[in-house]
């Protein structure tokens, strides 16, 4: 009984309904569910196959190489470099950035008039391409006649040579990328913001709270989800950094630029080690699952209550 | 808080409350120049003469106003062909995402179909996969397609994105049904359903996604850059990554090319302002 039941779940149903939605079904599904295996599915459990195999793009023999590519990656100084890299880059975009766009939030929720204008201002360069935002930056920081040195000398400090300089190149692309998603997480985190029922906030005051209670006691437990989104998503995509190294500083000078992505694409796409760049693309996916995975948990919280 | 409240407040705190805001305002005020002068000091550089880009301190009003940077720009790439290429590929891109997201997302709002439910949780978890884990196979299929260096290389893999589908079965779910049963007892097919009564009314969802999928392709750099080779199948962040690659001391030149590029999309912004936020900040991808 249960075996031709579990059978019938497979099959269409008897009735002309059940049977168009069967046949419907398979047609509207099959173009995604295609590209999914294809484009998606198989590659990844490709990638994973590739990164135990020495695989050179030129080279016919492509031997099992086992754990070799991830023994050499253990070892590999430019890869814990790149890494180290990326963890700088990705903190200091990640807490800096996701600070100030919150106060940015909080300020502009305060029912101010043009509110419009100010999101547009700072909403800019999200929408224009980090190329073309990393090609200015790149002029700005010119250490001769950038507008960055200009206005340090004006200001009386002293100016740095910015992308040409070791210590200074990473915090210049740390600076750009601030400036660059700014907006973006402002936007929501004042979507968050907009939820909070002004109720609560007039009962609070009616109590005689303060303007610094109110966000301690209000706004920031109550903007938890929000600010767990910001800080997840904002994560996943700085460790993925790729299109301001590429421009500004092609990973230098001295390699202090080279992140993981720019690593990995080095390797695949300038050395074509297939193989080893697999490897290297297999620990960064699993850093990116855990985020990935924490981060499923709100949304779902998130889908839940829609 | 009402008016008759405040009006009890003593004058002073009444006083400290506006200081306040026109703190705020300051603050604010201040933050938004800063965001917007790179793209004042990349419209001053682009029409500056070459000479005057290194003048220090350096002026921001360009006298003269030299146009003829925007033209030496617009040829020292092939500008016109790059906007092309940029537009045919993420109109190729968000059409082809958007057909296989609506015919997978109405099935999986309205049909009956044989383990739906898992299929679509297996859609959802491959937003968990980064791209960078699944670029170096796919361009080694490419290269077995002999796809390398071409548009469809782009474009048909984006064709598939997990996003898509799951927005709109949400707003699928969220139609009355009350519609279909009329039009079902009218004789109406399934696929005449979605054509005829869900598409019409998913109009504006369809369009935020557009939006969306769209300006991700416009600005998408690394793949473009894997796949494409021959300069003349660039896009135009390739271009101007290439430009900026070939020649970094002819500034004017270099901020007049990113200034041609880059101005349509600022302008439509600047005119759609609310609905590009709305479709740019509606998932939790970014671009």
């Amino acid at each position: 009984m249960s075996k031709t039941q579990s059978k019938r779940r497979w099959l269409p149903g008897k009735s002309a309904t059940a049977r168009e939605d069967f046949w419907t079904g398979l047609l509207c599904l099959s173009p995604a569910t295609l590209l999914a295996l294809v484009f998606t599915a198989f590659p990844v459990l490709f990638s994973l196959y590739l990164s135990f195999h020495k695989w050179g793009i030129l080279t016919p023999d492509k031997p099992f190489v086992g754990l070799a590519n991830y023994q050499r990656l253990w070892h590999d100084a430019e890869f814990w470099s790149a890494m180290r890299h990326t963890l700088t880059y990705t903190v200091s975009v990640v807490v800096i950035g996701s600070a100030l766009s919150l106060l940015l939030a909080v300020m502009l929720n305060q029912k101010l008039r043009g509110l419009s204008f100010f999101r547009t201002a700072y909403f800019m360069p999200v929408v224009t391409s980090t190329v073309a935002v990393s090609v200015v930056w790149a002029w700005i920081y010119n250490p001769q006649y950038g507008l960055m040195n200009v206005l340090l000398r004006a200001l009386g400090l002293s100016p740095s040579n910015w992308l040409v300089d070791p210590h200074w190149a990473m915090p210049a692309i740390i600076i750009m990328s601030i400036w660059k998603n700014l907006g973006y997480h402002m936007v929501i985190f004042l979507t968050g913001l907009q939820d909070i029922p002004e109720v609560l906030y007039e009962a609070a005051r009616i109590d005689g709270a303060s303007g610094l209670d109110l966000f301690r006691h209000i706004t920031w437990p109550l903007l938890r989800p929000t600010t767990g989104f910001v800080l997840i998503t904002n994560t996943i995509f700085s460790f993925q950094v790729f299109g301001p190294v590429y421009v500004m500083t092609k990973g230098g000078p001295m390699r202090s630029t080279t992140t993981i992505l720019y690593y990995l694409y080095q390797r695949a796409f300038e050395f074509r080690e297939m193989g080893y760049a697999s490897a290297i693309a297999w620990v960064l996916f699993i850093i990116i699952l855990v985020f990935s995975l924490v981060q499923a948990r709100y949304t779902s919280k998130g889908v839940e209550s829609l | 808080m009402t008016h008759t409240e405040r009006a009890r407040q003593p004058w002073w705190m009444r006083w400290l409350r506006l200081v306040g805001r026109l703190a705020i305002y300051l603050i604010l005020l201040v933050g938004a120049v800063t965001m917007l002068v790179p793209f004042l000091w990349m419209l001053s550089s682009a029409l500056k003469p070459e000479a005057q880009v290194f003048v220090l301190p350096p002026r921001l009003i360009p006298n003269p106003v030299v146009w003829e940077n925007l033209r030496a720009a617009w040829h020292a790439i092939p500008m016109a062909r790059y906007y092309l290429n940029s537009i045919a590929i993420a109109v190729a891109a968000a059409a082809g995402q958007l057909l296989t997201s609506v015919l997978a997302a109405y099935v999986f709002a309205r049909l009956e179909f044989p383990a739906k439910n898992t299929l679509f949780l297996v859609f959802l978890a491959t937003m968990m996969i980064p791209s960078q884990v699944t670029m170096i196979p796919l361009f080694l299929i490419l290269r077995n397609l002999k796809w390398i260096d071409t548009f469809q290389g782009v474009i048909v893999p984006a064709w598939f994105h997990p996003f898509g589908i799951f927005l709109l079965r949400q707003f699928f779910l969220s139609l009355p049904r009350e519609l279909e049963d009329a039009a079902r007892i009218d004789g109406c097919s399934r696929l005449g359903i979605l054509y005829r009564i869900i598409l019409p009314l998913a109009k504006p969802v369809l369009s935020t996604l557009a939006v969306f999928i769209f300006m991700f392709e416009w600005n998408n750099f690394l793949w473009p850059l894997i796949v494409l080779n021959t300069p003349a199948k660039y896009t135009l962040p390739i271009g101007l990554a290439m430009l900026r690659a070939e020649i970094d001391t002819e500034w004017s030149i270099l901020m007049a090319a990113t200034l041609i590029s880059t101005l349509p999309v600022i302008l439509i912004f600047l005119v759609a302002q609310k609905q590009i936020v709305k479709s740019v900040t509606m998932t939790g991808l970014k671009m």
